[in-house]
C-alpha cells in the first residue's frame, strides 16, 4: 500500500493533464483519439500479468489468464486500429491531386 | 524474475506514463498523431516487458500463451474491420478492458487486507463490469442486433433502483469481509446495471456513452491501481478517466445535448425517441442526369456527407465525383458535421480513407457562413445533421443540436435510400422544400450514376 498522500497528489496531477492535453482538440480528430484513449487503458494488462503470475489456484488462473486475453484485445487492439485511421489521416500522395486542392480558395 | 530493483522498476513505469501523456497530447493535433500513437504503443511495451523482469511472476509461459492468444485475436480484426465498424470496434475493446479491469480486481480481493483497498477493489469490480456490459450493448445497437431505438419497461428505475442499493450493500459487504461469494455478487450486479443504463439510450447518442464508458474504464483501471499497489496503472487509468470525461462532454456539446440528459434522458421519457414511420407527403424526385447537370453547371457546390455514405461504402466514388466537378471548374468542398456518421470524427477518417485531402474537409463553423453563396448542397446518405427540426421544434429529440445550414443554399438536392427517417427518428421538413430534390438509391449506386452523368456533360 502506498502513502495516500502520494497518491493523491499522484491521481490529482493526472487528472489536470487529462483535462489539459485533450481540451482543444479538433472535432476531426476525437475518433482517432476516443480509440488512442481506449489502447492506453488496455494496460490494465500489467495487473492482469501480475495476478496470474500469483494465481497458485488452477481456477484462479484460469480467471486470470482470461483477463490477460481480454487485456491483451483492449491494449494490442487499441494501438492497431488506432494506427490504422491515422495512416489514412497522414496519406495526403500530392502524386494523386484530389478535388478541392487546387481550387478550394476559401 | 525479478531482474530489476523497486527503483528501476519505478523508473521504467515513469517512463510509460510518460509516452501515454505524450500519446494523447500528440493525438490532438493532425500532424502528430501517428507519431504519438506510436509512442504509446511503445510505452505500453516497456510496461509489459518491466513487469516480466520486476515482479515475481510464476505460469510465464502461459502468461505469454493467453497474450499471444489476445495479439492473434485483436490483431487482424483491427487491421481488417471496415472503417464504417469502427465505434463497434472501439466500444469492444473498451468493454474487454473494463472486463479484465474487473477480473483483475476480482483475484487481487484475497490479497487485500486493508479496507480502503478493498473498497477500491470494490470500485473496480463494478465499474468495469458496467463498462463491460454497456458496451456490449453499445456494440448490439450499432451493429443493430438490438433495436437503435431507447428499449425501455416499466418499473425500469425502480429496478435500476434496486440494483444500485444492492449493489451498494454487497460492495459493503466485501469491504467489510472480504468474501468472494459477496463479490461476484457484486460483479453480476454490475453487469446488470450496464445494461439498464445502455438500453434506454438512443442510437444517435450511443457515440457519447461509448466516450463516457470509456473514461469510465480508465476510472476502473485507475483504482485497479490502488489495489496492486502500480503507480502506472493508476496514472494511465486516471489520465483516460479524466480525458474520456472532457470528450465525452466536447462531444455532447457538439450535438447540443448534456451528458446526463443522455444517460438518464430516456428514464424520463426524453431520449431520442422519434416515429420511424415512413410519411406519405409529396417529394420531388429527380434523376442521375439531372443531378449531374444541377452539379456540373454550378460554380460552388457543398458536399455533406453522412452515414449513408459511409455504409454504402461510397467514399471512394464521391471522392471521384468532386475529382471531376474540380476539373470541370467548379468549386466543391466537403461540409463535415462533428458527429456525421456514427461518432463524432467518423465522417473524417473514412474520406480520410478515400484520399480527400484534408483542406477540402470544412467542419460546422467553416462551413455554415458559405452556404448562402453555395449553388447546390448535396447531401448524400445524411439526414439529421441537416434537419431545421434542431433550431425550429423545440420538442424534438435533436433539438439545440448545431445543424449545417444546407437550406440556404440555391438548390438542395439529398441521395437517400429511402424516406426513411434518420437515426435519430424524425422527419425532416427540408425534404418538402420546393427548392430540394431528391435522387433515391443506395448512395454509392447514386453516385457512380451521377458521376457517369457528369463525365457525359
Amino acid at each position: 500500500m502506498m502513502d495516500p498522500i502520494t497518491l493523491l497528489t499522484v491521481v490529482v496531477l493526472a487528472v489536470f493533464v487529462g483535462f489539459e492535453v485533450v481540451s482543444k482538440v479538433t472535432s476531426k480528430l476525437h475518433t482517432p483519439l476516443m480509440s488512442g484513449a481506449n489502447a492506453i487503458h488496455g494496460i490494465i494488462l500489467v495487473g492482469a500479468i501480475i495476478v496470474a503470475g500469483q494465481a497458485s489456484d488452477p481456477w484462479l488462473l484460469t480467471v486470470a489468464l482470461i483477463a490477460v486475453v481480454l487485456a491483451t484485445v483492449n491494449l494490442v487492439g487499441g494501438f492497431v486500429v488506432t494506427d490504422r485511421m491515422l495512416e489514412m489521416f497522414g496519406s495526403r500522395k500530392p502524386a494523386r491531386p484530389r478535388a478541392g486542392a487546387g481550387e478550394d480558395g476559401t | 524474475m525479478s531482474v530489476l530493483g523497486p527503483g528501476w522498476t519505478a523508473v521504467l513505469y515513469l517512463a510509460a506514463a510518460v509516452c501515454f501523456i505524450l500519446a494523447l497530447k500528440g493525438l490532438s493535433s493532425p500532424r502528430t498523431a501517428r507519431r504519438g500513437n506510436a509512442i504509446g504503443a511503445a510505452g505500453a511495451l516497456v510496461a509489459v516487458i518491466t513487469v516480466f523482469l520486476s515482479a515475481k511472476l510464476e505460469n510465464i509461459p502461459l502468461i505469454i500463451a493467453a497474450i499471444a492468444v489476445g495479439s492473434a485475436v485483436a490483431v487482424p480484426v483491427a487491421r481488417r474491420v471496415q472503417m464504417t465498424q469502427m465505434p463497434q470496434l472501439v466500444a469492444l475493446f473498451n468493454g474487454v478492458g473494463g472486463g479484465a479491469a474487473a477480473l483483475v480486481a476480482v483475484l487481487e480481493l484475497g490479497h487485500s487486507e486493508d479496507p480502503w483497498v478493498r473498497l477500491a477493489v470494490v470500485f473496480t469490480m463494478l465499474v468495469g463490469a458496467v463498462s463491460f456490459a454497456g458496451s456490449a450493448v453499445t456494440v448490439g445497437k450499432l451493429q443493430e442486433l438490438i433495436s437503435t431505438r431507447p428499449l425501455l419497461f416499466p418499473g425500469m428505475p425502480v429496478l435500476m433502483g434496486a440494483v444500485v442499493l444492492g449493489a451498494v450493500a454487497a460492495g459493503g459487504f466485501v469491504v467489510a469481509t472480504g468474501s468472494i461469494g459477496w463479490a461476484v455478487a457484486l460483479l453480476v450486479l454490475g453487469l446488470v446495471a450496464g445494461l439498464l443504463l445502455v438500453l434506454p439510450v438512443g442510437g444517435a447518442d450511443v457515440p457519447i456513452v461509448i466516450s463516457l464508458l470509456n473514461a469510465f474504464t480508465g476510472l476502473a483501471v485507475a483504482a485497479s491501481g490502488i489495489v496492486l499497489g502500480n503507480v502506472l496503472l493508476l496514472v494511465a487509468g486516471t489520465l483516460v478517466g479524466a480525458s474520456g470525461t472532457i470528450l465525452t462532454k466536447v462531444m455532447a456539446a457538439a450535438m447540443g445535448r448534456g451528458v446526463t440528459g443522455i444517460m438518464f434522458g430516456a428514464f424520463r421519457g426524453g431520449s431520442t425517441a422519434g416515429s420511424t414511420l415512413q410519411s406519405d407527403r409529396p417529394v420531388r424526385s429527380s434523376s442521375p442526369e439531372d443531378v449531374a447537370v444541377q452539379l456540373g453547371y454550378a460554380q460552388r457546390v457543398v458536399i455533406v456527407p453522412g452515414y449513408g455514405l459511409a455504409v454504402a461504402q461510397g467514399q471512394h466514388t464521391i471522392a471521384e465525383l468532386a475529382t471531376a466537378l474540380a476539373a470541370r471548374g467548379v468549386e466543391v468542398v466537403f461540409a463535415i458535421h462533428p458527429v456525421a456518421g456514427r461518432m463524432p470524427g467518423h465522417m473524417n477518417v473514412l474520406l480520410a480513407e478515400a484520399n480527400v485531402p484534408y483542406e477540402a474537409l470544412k467542419e460546422l463553423e467553416e462551413a455554415n457562413p458559405e452556404f448562402p453563396n453555395t449553388d447546390v448542397a448535396l447531401i448524400v446518405g445524411a439526414n439529421d445533421v441537416v434537419n431545421p427540426a434542431a433550431k425550429s421544434t423545440p420538442g424534438a429529440p435533436i433539438y439545440g443540436m448545431p445543424i449545417l445550414e444546407v437550406a440556404q443554399a440555391g438548390q438542395v438536392v439529398f441521395l437517400k435510400r429511402s424516406m426513411r427517417p434518420g437515426f435519430a427518428g424524425i422527419e425532416n421538413e427540408l425534404l418538402f422544400d420546393p427548392k430540394t430534390t431528391l435522387l433515391f438509391g443506395d448512395a454509392k449506386d447514386s453516385l457512380t450514376r451521377v458521376l457517369g452523368a457528369v463525365k457525359a456533360l
